[in-house]
């Protein structure tokens, strides 16, 4: 069976991911999940998921991710906890998403039609400039960006809101900005918590 | 006279001399002062080997014997009997741990070889300052204390009693019986768990060599094996156990009824009561909390019913002392407490119960009189059976409690067998472990109970569509299909995971007995010992050394008993001669020491004015040793000048 | 009135933004109540899940900066919003377990000639109203009992998970024991802990929309004439999109939602204006008329 079989490239990122994982806290407990499903049935939004919660876990561990990182799966997660929270091995399931979710994106293995990657580099780019998000900005970015039809479709819920006072228009650019990206400057992140360490390869 | 001592250098196999060089060790033990003779062996331990060492002592008349090879918890009393066998003292063997504490540790040949030298040295010089000590007896009480009558205690009780020995039965509860009592049916075979305990019940309450007491506890042990004191404290019960025939009029009679315990809460009982018809003593109780003359002064109808006068309002709580030479600790367990997990909705939602309120529910003289039911008293048409509730659980506890697979399929089959329910049992994994448990779960199989691989996440009644209306939906994924799958039913069913007792701290404070991490009763040695404790003469059995089924639990009952019996049978207690000692000239009576001791075993002689050891007590931890400001006291086969050799020899 | 310990306000983006009503309402009922919010002075944006989800260290670094400031102030720092919350206390646990990690922040903290000791604690308002007010103040305030407001107490994700420090992880009742202070009717909502989605409105509106829908369902089934929300995100869920909800699944719910601090401020006696009750898409003037009465 071909799929059994990981490929050799993907055994090495796999492998990859998973000393990534390991470095945040709680990261090694993965090895430890039982399997139980209760991530799965907690999981708000894991109805909608290509792949289970607990699919996800058994895809690291067998070193086969590619299916799951391409997944809608990481990109459902609306980091509510509840898996987390109830986990009885005590795998911090929200934090390994966040990772996966920064791998997927680091490697450019986010599936296409996920728009939750967009918003949220939208969001970094908005924060590294100004300090602080303006949701006006962010949203209507975002839209243009995904799809500028839906704008045209929002314009009633917009036209609410601005006569409420509730769009203002202008982003406040914080003072301590410099300051702000001077120390991020100190952090050569590629990701990980312990990042910076240069082990990690991009992918081809 | 100088000493003539012999070295042995074990290669325990390739244990040791994978890294150790044993010749050349024993080659350089040759060169030690006093020593007369050094050998290499492979494995010491063996009969040629200690042979050997017997003939050496004879022959070259060895005052001496060092033997470097593994931990002295593994074979020093091999080799003090080795030496006792040729004519010489025990003590005047000395162990080095060439193995543990060297060829274990590192795999470089040259720090090993050179480090097993040093520690070869030490035993040497130190050896030259061990003095014979003899091993002290103590005569063994044959009598016994056996705290817990569940079927543990009453296992261990039959046991000891039927072979002529005395044994105190206290039991905490107005009756024995313990958990097994309130069961229906026991897991594989389906036998009544009624049918089998009550006789095992009734052959206690009449044994001639069984004192049981009931309603009582041990508030205090003290002493040492083969010689304690217990003191129990037998509450009041207001009724006279020996007057009392247990017809039962009272119960009748009595006008109050309250929640019933043995009945999870589900049914009721009197206010003078006995938990179950079967009852041993099956003298009732007088409630003194609810008791309508105890709380407001007035009724008293039991008293005007007894045909013979039994009822004694004015019962006293009665403490005894009883001299006991061992005891066996048989407490039980606890059940998890499932309103901390509040996703199941137990508490918060009707018809969410416990496995043990189910034993209740089923169980033919309890609250319904058998009858499966709903609150609202319909039997229910689904039922989900849930697995491992507050086990295998970091945020409750991290064990798995054994007997919980087995009884939710046995409760999958008392649904099946007295109501036309579909029932859906969620598990994690099956772990039917015993005899006859795996082919009970093939059995259950082919009762068409639906098994789902999945642990459930929550118990809702929040209707996503018209077919949960109104029902317990449980939420789990399906793991063997990849999909989430939410189950209406009726009725949902916690297996519950078994706990330590919540008095269990109290009791090992009593009896000086440790707890594992778990806070279970710590047994001596989890494959070799189950049912020993690193307390001398005390015993633990059942449940409260961690959790278990009837089976394993009698089976440890009968091991206590067989341990005990050993014990009794020696007449006479060994106790080991490496305890404390007080130079009484150098004691100034300054007392740090007394208040130190663990064992209590440390007096203040108020007329010389110095402490005292009570040999017996002392377990030589060596606390008072080193508090001591005056170094008044030494350890026997531990004195400072062994000591001071063997850091001596190391350091040169 | 007896002083009370000083905090530092951290509002966060979106009540800077389009949820402007809930920090007027904060800081109208705070300062009934004494309560000192100093606006940290130059906040950053936390980051919440979005920017944690491209970036870890720097996420942590923009929650780092925000406590450097707040200890460099001396004070605690109280939010509104549960992700910041959420996002601010996680920085605050991980400085603590991991050496490593605090090295690196604080090295990126030097940078800017700051340094952060770990000494500040992170609070929901909602939290130091319920547990550093207290009952008797609140009752005492109360000039509008809203007798019989039945209220569905919506407390969302963030706020007791997963530290589960402030109020129980799965059934938190600090909403309902301050909206009973206030006279109002807490109702059943078995869902009052269960994800809204956060941003996921935006960027699956689809999946957005059925969980808003389950949450609706659940507290109109359960008789609310109103919501009650501590997150500025999940009462934009909640509240801007009910009616895209509708349009979806053909339902009719028109159920008010207001801010915890616009409920509070309400039964003290201010007006709707004041506590930016005005702004709501859904209107609300029945409920306020019916219950907001004077006492």
């Amino acid at each position: 069976m071909p799929e059994l079989q990981a490929d050799r490239t993907e055994r090495s990122l796999a492998d990859v991911f998973l000393e990534d994982i390991y470095s945040i806290p709680g990261g090694e407990k993965i090895k430890e999940c039982i399997q139980c499903g209760t991530c799965s049935a907690s999981c708000p939004t894991s109805y909608a998921m290509d792949y289970t919660p607990r699919e996800v876990i058994a895809a690291l561990r067998a070193g086969i991710l590619d299916r799951v990182l391409k997944s809608n799966t990481i990109w459902l997660c609306a980091s509510c906890y509840y898996c987390t929270v109830r986990c009885p091995s005590g795998v911090k399931l929200t934090d390994v998403m966040y990772e996966l979710k920064r791998l997927a994106v680091e490697f450019g293995l986010a599936d296409e039609k996920a728009k939750a990657p967009v918003v949220s580099k939208l969001f970094v780019d908005l924060v590294d400039k100004n300090g602080r998000i303006s949701e006006v900005e962010l949203v209507s970015k975002f839209l243009l960006k995904t799809n500028p039809f839906a704008a045209i479709g929002m314009m009633p819920r917009a036209w609410k809101l601005l006569v409420r006072g509730r769009m203002p228009l202008v982003p406040h650019r914080i003072k301590g900005i410099s300051e702000l990206e001077k120390c991020a400057s100190t952090i050569s992140e590629v990701s990980g918590l312990h990042a910076g360490t240069g082990k990690i390869e991009k992918a081809t | 006279m100088t000493e003539k001592i012999g070295v042995y250098v074990c290669h325990c196999g390739t244990n040791i001399a994978r890294v150790v060089d044993c010749k050349s060790v024993a080659e350089y033990a040759k060169t030690l002062p006093n020593v007369t003779v050094a050998r290499d062996y492979q494995y010491t331990c063996s009969d040629p080997g200690q042979e050997m060492i017997r003939k050496d002592i004879q022959e070259l008349e060895l005052t001496r014997v060092v033997v470097a090879s593994c931990s002295p918890l593994m074979h020093e009393p091999t080799f003090r009997r080795t030496v006792q066998d040729a004519g010489l003292n025990p003590f005047l063997f000395q162990m080095a741990n060439i193995r543990e504490q060297c060829s274990w540790i590192t795999d470089n040949k040259e720090l090993a070889t050179d480090r097993a030298k040093a520690i070869v040295r030490a035993a040497v010089s130190r050896v030259n300052f061990n003095e014979p000590l003899e091993v002290k007896r103590v005569p063994m009480n044959p009598d016994v204390l056996i705290v817990g009558g569940g079927i543990t205690g009453i296992e261990a009780a039959l046991q000891i009693a039927d072979s002529g020995k005395k044994v105190y039965l206290v039991e905490k509860e107005p009756t024995i019986g313990g958990y097994m009592a309130r069961f229906d049916k026991t897991f594989p075979t389906l036998d009544c768990a009624a049918c089998i305990l009550t006789p095992k019940m009734v052959s206690v309450g009449q044994h001639k060599n069984i004192e049981l007491m009931s309603y009582s506890d041990v508030v205090d042990f003290s002493g040492y094996v083969g010689n304690f004191k217990a003191r129990i404290r037998k509450r009041p019960r207001y009724v006279d156990e020996e007057k009392c025939t247990g017809c039962g009029q009272c119960e009748q009679k009595c006008p109050l009824s309250v929640p019933s315990e043995f009945d999870c809460g589900l049914g009721k009982r009197k206010a003078i009561y006995r938990p179950f018809p079967q009852a041993v003593p099956s003298t009732p109780v007088i409630d003194r909390e609810h008791c309508l003359y105890f709380t407001k002064g007035v009724c008293r109808v039991c008293e005007k019913f007894c045909p013979r006068g039994a009822i004694d309002f004015n019962q006293e709580e009665k403490t005894i002392e009883v001299p006991v030479g061992s005891a066996i600790l048989a407490t039980g367990s606890d059940l998890f407490d499932p309103s901390l997990i509040k996703e199941y909705g137990y508490g918060r939602l009707p018809n969410v119960i416990t496995s043990l309120e189910f034993e209740r529910l089923t169980h033919a003289s309890g609250p319904t009189g058998g009858k499966i039911v709903l609150k609202n008293g319909k039997p229910p048409e689904s039922v989900a059976i849930i697995h491992c509730v507050g086990s295998r659980d970091t945020n409750y506890n991290e064990y798995c409690s054994r007997v919980c697979c087995m009884y939710s399929l046995k409760t999958a089959h008392l649904v099946g067998e007295k109501t036309e329910a579909r029932v859906y049992e969620f598990y994690i994994d099956m772990r039917a472990f015993g005899k006859g448990y795996e082919e009970f779960y093939k059995r259950l199989l082919e009762e068409d109970v639906t098994f789902i691989r999945g642990r459930v996440a929550e118990i809702t009644d929040v209707a996503q569509k018209e077919t949960e209306k109104g029902k317990l939906i449980a939420v789990a994924e399906d793991t063997l299909l990849g999909m989430v799958r939410r189950i209406p039913v009726d009725m949902v069913i916690l297996s519950l995971g078994l706990t330590p007792r919540n008095d269990a701290i109290e009791v090992a404070r009593t009896f000086s007995i440790s707890r594992s991490k778990d806070g279970f009763f710590l047994e001596k040695h989890p494959k070799l010992a189950p049912v020993s404790t690193a307390a001398d003469g005390i015993f633990v059995a059942g449940a409260c050394q961690g959790p278990k089924d009837i089976p394993d639990s009698v089976a440890q009952g009968a091991a206590a008993a067989a341990n005990v019996l050993s014990l009794i049978d020696r007449k006479e207690v060994e106790l080991e001669p490496t305890i404390a000692t007080i130079n009484e000239e150098a004691c100034s009576g300054c007392r740090i020491c007394i208040s130190l001791c663990p064992y209590h075993a440390i007096t203040h002689d108020e007329e010389r004015r110095i402490a005292v050891i009570t040999e017996a007590l002392c377990k030589g931890c060596g606390v008072c040793i080193a508090a001591c400001p005056s170094g008044a006291i030494e350890q026997q086969n531990f004195t400072n000048r062994q000591l001071f050799a063997e850091v001596e020899a190391v350091c040169s | 009135m007896q002083a009370r310990a000083e905090f530092s306000y951290y509002p966060g983006c979106s009540v800077e933004g389009m949820n402007k009503a809930y920090d007027k309402s904060a800081r109208v009922v705070c300062e009934a109540l004494s309560i000192d919010l100093a606006e940290l002075n130059d906040w950053n944006c936390c980051g919440a899940s979005a920017y944690m989800s491209i970036r870890e260290l720097r996420a942590h670094l923009l929650s780092a900066r925000n406590l450097a400031l707040a200890e460099k102030e001396k004070k605690d720092l109280v939010v509104v919003c549960p992700a910041c919350l959420t996002t601010l206390a996680k920085t605050n646990h991980y400085l603590k377990e991991d050496s490593g990690f605090k090295r690196t922040i604080s090295a990126a903290l030097k940078a800017a000639d700051l340094q952060y000791m770990g000494s500040v604690k992170v609070r929901h308002l909602i939290e130091i109203i319920v547990n550093e007010v207290g009952e008797q103040e609140i009752k005492a305030k109360v000039k509008r009992k809203l007798s019989g407001l039945k209220v569905a107490p919506y407390y969302g994700c963030q706020l007791t998970r997963p530290f589960g420090e402030i109020d129980d992880k799965e059934f938190p009742t600090m909403f309902d024991k301050l909206l009973q202070w206030i006279g109002a009717q807490p109702v059943n909502f078995p869902l009052k802990a269960k994800c809204c989605g956060g941003l996921l409105m935006m960027t699956n509106e689809d999946v957005g929309l059925e969980l808003n829908r389950t949450l609706l369902n659940c507290a109109a089934e359960n008789g609310a004439e109103c919501l009650g929300t501590l997150c500025p995100l999940c009462h934009m869920n909640l509240e801007t999109y009910q009616d895209s909800v509708n349009k979806k699944f053909g339902t009719d719910y028109k159920i008010p939602t207001l801010y915890f601090t616009q409920l509070l401020g309400l039964a003290f006696g201010y007006s709707r204006k004041i506590l930016g009750i005005n702004e709501e898409l859904i209107p609300s003037q029945q409920i306020t008329e019916k219950y907001a009465k004077v006492v």
